[in-house]
């Protein structure tokens, strides 16, 4: 078939609608490895729309690419923690078993190879991706064998010998992905009745179950917090016939991994949240949106929600109730960290590049096509569904007084255990460290990049959102770790994933990022640390949404906790000449173009 | 007791800041019963031949003389103020920042469509000041105490910064003084 033809096909499929533009441009580069920029003309014409919407969207997302990249893209995490666990080695051995440095393809078009943020893997670090399957504990011995595999045959998939516990060996995964459950609570991990939590909400009125999520003390678990019951009745009370149920499943934030346990070991818990949620506020249409580093769980969930749909639990007059009618789409990502935040999230749903945009009006309000749109958390969801079969009171009986429930704990870094923990808010990080095998911890990053690193002195705190709130992302860091390169890693990190829609964030943490270089490289003067902090605060203050709000966290929270580290390689500035400035290898151009040294400055 | 004194330069810029400094216009006579000037265009004194209390810094580095007087400036001056935009930011020659050199010289010398040179020849006499790689703001090869943007200050600005400096009050400059629309 003709590519235009093979184009024009895809468009259709989807309804030649332009806000399913992530889903043509993935499946133009399923198809053609790529999407040429020479159709790009076409597939606005097919969509009903203008060329560059197809362009900004194909060049803002990493897993999308406009020239041609090899069959299998191997994608090594670049996450402080896979880095920790020797991803620089292993990154050699791909370097030097295919011949081609990182960021190239093979002459023969087979592979390429590319860093990319975490995946998600950082319990089984290093991790990397061979196109969608996911390839866990690397070393540098393993390599050989794999891309000798790869090249007798170009299926990923051949590399899975051994499938992971649970779920992951399921027929529809198949993956090496192990869950690592170390300790489960009895919201989310334990034993549940499938379909009670549903089946409980119906016989309600929707008032009354979102007077159950209120009284349950049920807050939002992507980390801001918002009492979830109450975005549910700004949802429901919000003008307007469509309203819309968003699933955030796009965990980027680097060493969170709880979605994907979630995801592969509770899927009817997170729809069945999702429903219970569209019965509460009167949405008809749901929509999953999926990181596309788990693009390897898509097969299964769809056959969950064919499941659902077979028994009732999805579609119209569901569970028999009459004109309660809901359906769930998957949405892939395509490889952005910004669409884990909402407004950037419903931006990519609507098939466009993940730009965060002004608030208010909040999605409650004008979110998914300008409708009243609910966006939680995947495990907002499931604890949704547990409270409504368990009752209000069972759940705001455990944890806190500000945060009731467990919370899903993804450990990382220096410990003998790192996985999945269900503990119930309170926990302090001493207790957890024991839990986890890392007494002799040095340093705790709470709640990823995004959050703020402890020192043992505040070991005494306690996980919560009136004190310590998180995601998910605990990494634990013992006494031989250089802090300074953590907070390098983590400003690259943001300098690269910021979206480059507002200046403070944009520039910003680039001129962070290059101070923090300057003193890592011994240039650094006393006046830096007062620079970074003031650079730091004002980049939080004007940025437009929680990434730039954010992102000068790992500078600011070192200051304050760490200030030894800066204090320690910073030096006072007595002559007032800018050490980083330096005059040779400025004119070392010049010394070149003209052939002759500097009289002024060459002794 | 002395005058304190004050000295003035421009490096990569276009002399307008200190077109802008003579724009004070009669107050130069006040200035000048507050202030000696030490090296500085105004007065055509080449070297610095006593400490001065403010050194007044137009344009940025753009090549290695640039730095040089800069660097002298921050020996010999208490303090040092970036006026004008390209001080405080590198400016119009900071244009050529995102292009190496050895194209710069081309465009210049060689292949602009303006440009008549048959021979292709670069100027290089060793006299000549070497090139930076690219134009730096003054801060970024001293420190810098203070910073007056404008494309230029306005004379209203400088005189309100240098008075206020001169007689130990504090710098205050209102909206209007730093507003260019």
């Amino acid at each position: 078939m003709l590519k235009e033809a093979k184009i024009k096909k895809i468009c259709k499929r989807f309804g030649n609608d332009r806000t399913r533009m992530m889903d043509i441009v993935r499946e133009i580069q399923q198809e053609f490895g790529y999407v040429p920029p020479k159709y790009y003309d076409l597939i606005a014409r097919e969509a009903n729309t203008h060329r560059v919407e197809v362009q900004s969207v194909v060049s803002f997302y990493t897993f999308l690419s406009d020239r041609k990249k090899g069959k299998i893209i191997i994608r090594l995490c670049e996450d402080i923690i896979d880095k920790m666990a020797g991803a620089d080695e292993v990154a050699a051995a791909f370097e030097r078993e295919l011949g081609i440095a990182f960021g190239e393809t093979t002459d023969d078009g087979k592979f390429s190879l590319e860093w990319t943020a975490c995946i998600g893997m950082s319990d089984q670090a290093p991790a990397a991706l061979a196109n969608d399957t996911v390839l866990t504990n690397l070393t540098p011995e393993k390599v050989p064998e794999i891309i000798q595999a790869l090249k007798k045959k170009a299926d990923p998939q051949v590399l899975v010998t051994e499938c992971g516990d649970g779920n992951n060996a399921d027929q529809l995964i198949q993956t090496m992905v192990q869950n690592n459950i170390c300790e489960r609570g009895e919201v989310l991990l334990g034993d549940y009745d499938l379909e009670a939590g549903l089946r409980k909400a119906i016989e309600k009125t929707p008032e009354e179950v979102i007077e159950d999520v209120k009284n349950s003390g049920l807050r939002g678990r992507g980390g801001a917090g918002f009492l979830v019951g109450l975005k549910w009745e700004f949802t429901r009370n919000a003008p307007g016939e469509d309203k819309y149920i968003l699933c955030n499943a796009d965990e980027g934030e680097p060493g969170t991994f709880k979605d994907r346990v979630l995801l592969t070991e509770r899927p009817d818990l997170v729809f069945e949240g999702m429903t219970v949620a569209a019965f509460a506020i009167g949405a008809q249409t749901g929509i999953v949106y999926l990181r596309a580093e788990y693009a390897y769980l898509r097969a299964f969930l769809e056959d969950v929600l064919n499941r659902r749909r077979a028994a009732g639990l999805l579609g119209n007059n569901i569970c028999g109730k009459d004109g309660f009618n809901f359906d769930i789409r998957i949405q892939m990502g395509a490889g952005a960290y910004i669409c884990g935040e909402e407004s950037s999230l419903i931006s990519s749903c609507e098939g466009m590049r993940g730009d965060p945009s002004d608030r208010p009006p909040f999605p409650a309000i004008a979110g998914y096509r300008v409708a009243p749109t609910a966006v939680n958390n995947v495990e907002s969801y499931c604890c949704a569904t547990r409270v409504m079969d368990k009752g209000a009171d069972w759940f705001s009986g455990i944890g806190t007084e500000k945060s009731a429930g467990t919370k899903l704990l993804s450990v990382c870094g220096d410990c003998e255990r790192p996985g999945i923990y269900e503990l119930p808010f309170g926990v302090t990080v001493n207790e957890l460290l024991k839990k986890v095998g890392a007494e002799d911890a040095a340093a705790m990053q709470v709640g990823g990049p995004s959050g703020q690193m402890i020192n043992p002195s505040q070991f005494d705190r306690a996980i919560s959102f009136e004190d310590l709130p998180t995601g998910g992302s605990i990494m634990v860091f013992n006494k031989q770790r250089d802090l300074l390169e953590v907070v390098e890693a983590f400003m690259e990190f943001f300098a690269e994933e910021d979206c480059g829609y507002c200046v403070p964030c944009r520039v910003g943490n680039v001129l962070l990022l290059n101070r923090l270089k300057q003193i890592r490289n011994g240039k650094g003067v006393t006046e830096d640390m007062d620079y970074l902090e003031k650079l730091g605060k004002a980049t939080k203050r004007m940025s437009r949404c929680g990434l730039g709000q954010t992102s000068p966290n790992p500078i600011l929270s070192t200051l304050e906790n760490f200030r030894p580290i800066y204090t320690e390689v910073v030096r006072d500035n007595t002559s007032g000449l800018q050490k980083s400035f330096d005059v040779l290898e400025a004119m070392e151009q010049a010394n070149e173009v003209t052939g002759r040294q500097s009289v002024l400055f060459h002794a | 007791m002395s005058k304190p004194k004050v000295a003035t330069t421009s490096l990569a810029g276009c002399f307008g800041c200190h077109m802008s400094l003579l724009d004070i216009d009669d107050r130069i006579l006040q200035l000048i019963d507050l202030v000696d000037f030490d090296k500085s265009p105004i007065d055509d004194i080449k070297t610095f031949t006593d400490r001065c209390a403010i050194g007044l810094i137009e344009g940025g580095c753009c090549n290695e003389e640039n730095v040089h007087v800069l660097q002298e400036f921050r020996k010999h001056c208490d303090v040092l103020i970036s006026f004008g935009d390209c001080a405080t930011m590198g400016g119009i020659p900071a244009m050529r920042n995102n292009i190496p050199l050895a194209e710069c010289f081309d465009e210049a010398y060689r292949t602009g469509v303006t440009v008549y040179n048959p021979d292709g020849i670069v100027p290089n006499d060793p006299d000549l000041p070497l090139l930076l790689d690219k134009v730096y703001p003054a801060h970024e090869v001293v420190k810098i105490d203070y910073f007056l943007p404008g494309c230029p200050p306005s004379a209203d600005t400088l005189w309100a910064a240098l008075t206020a400096l001169l007689t130990g009050q504090p710098v205050e400059l209102p909206y209007e003084l730093l507003k260019y629309d």
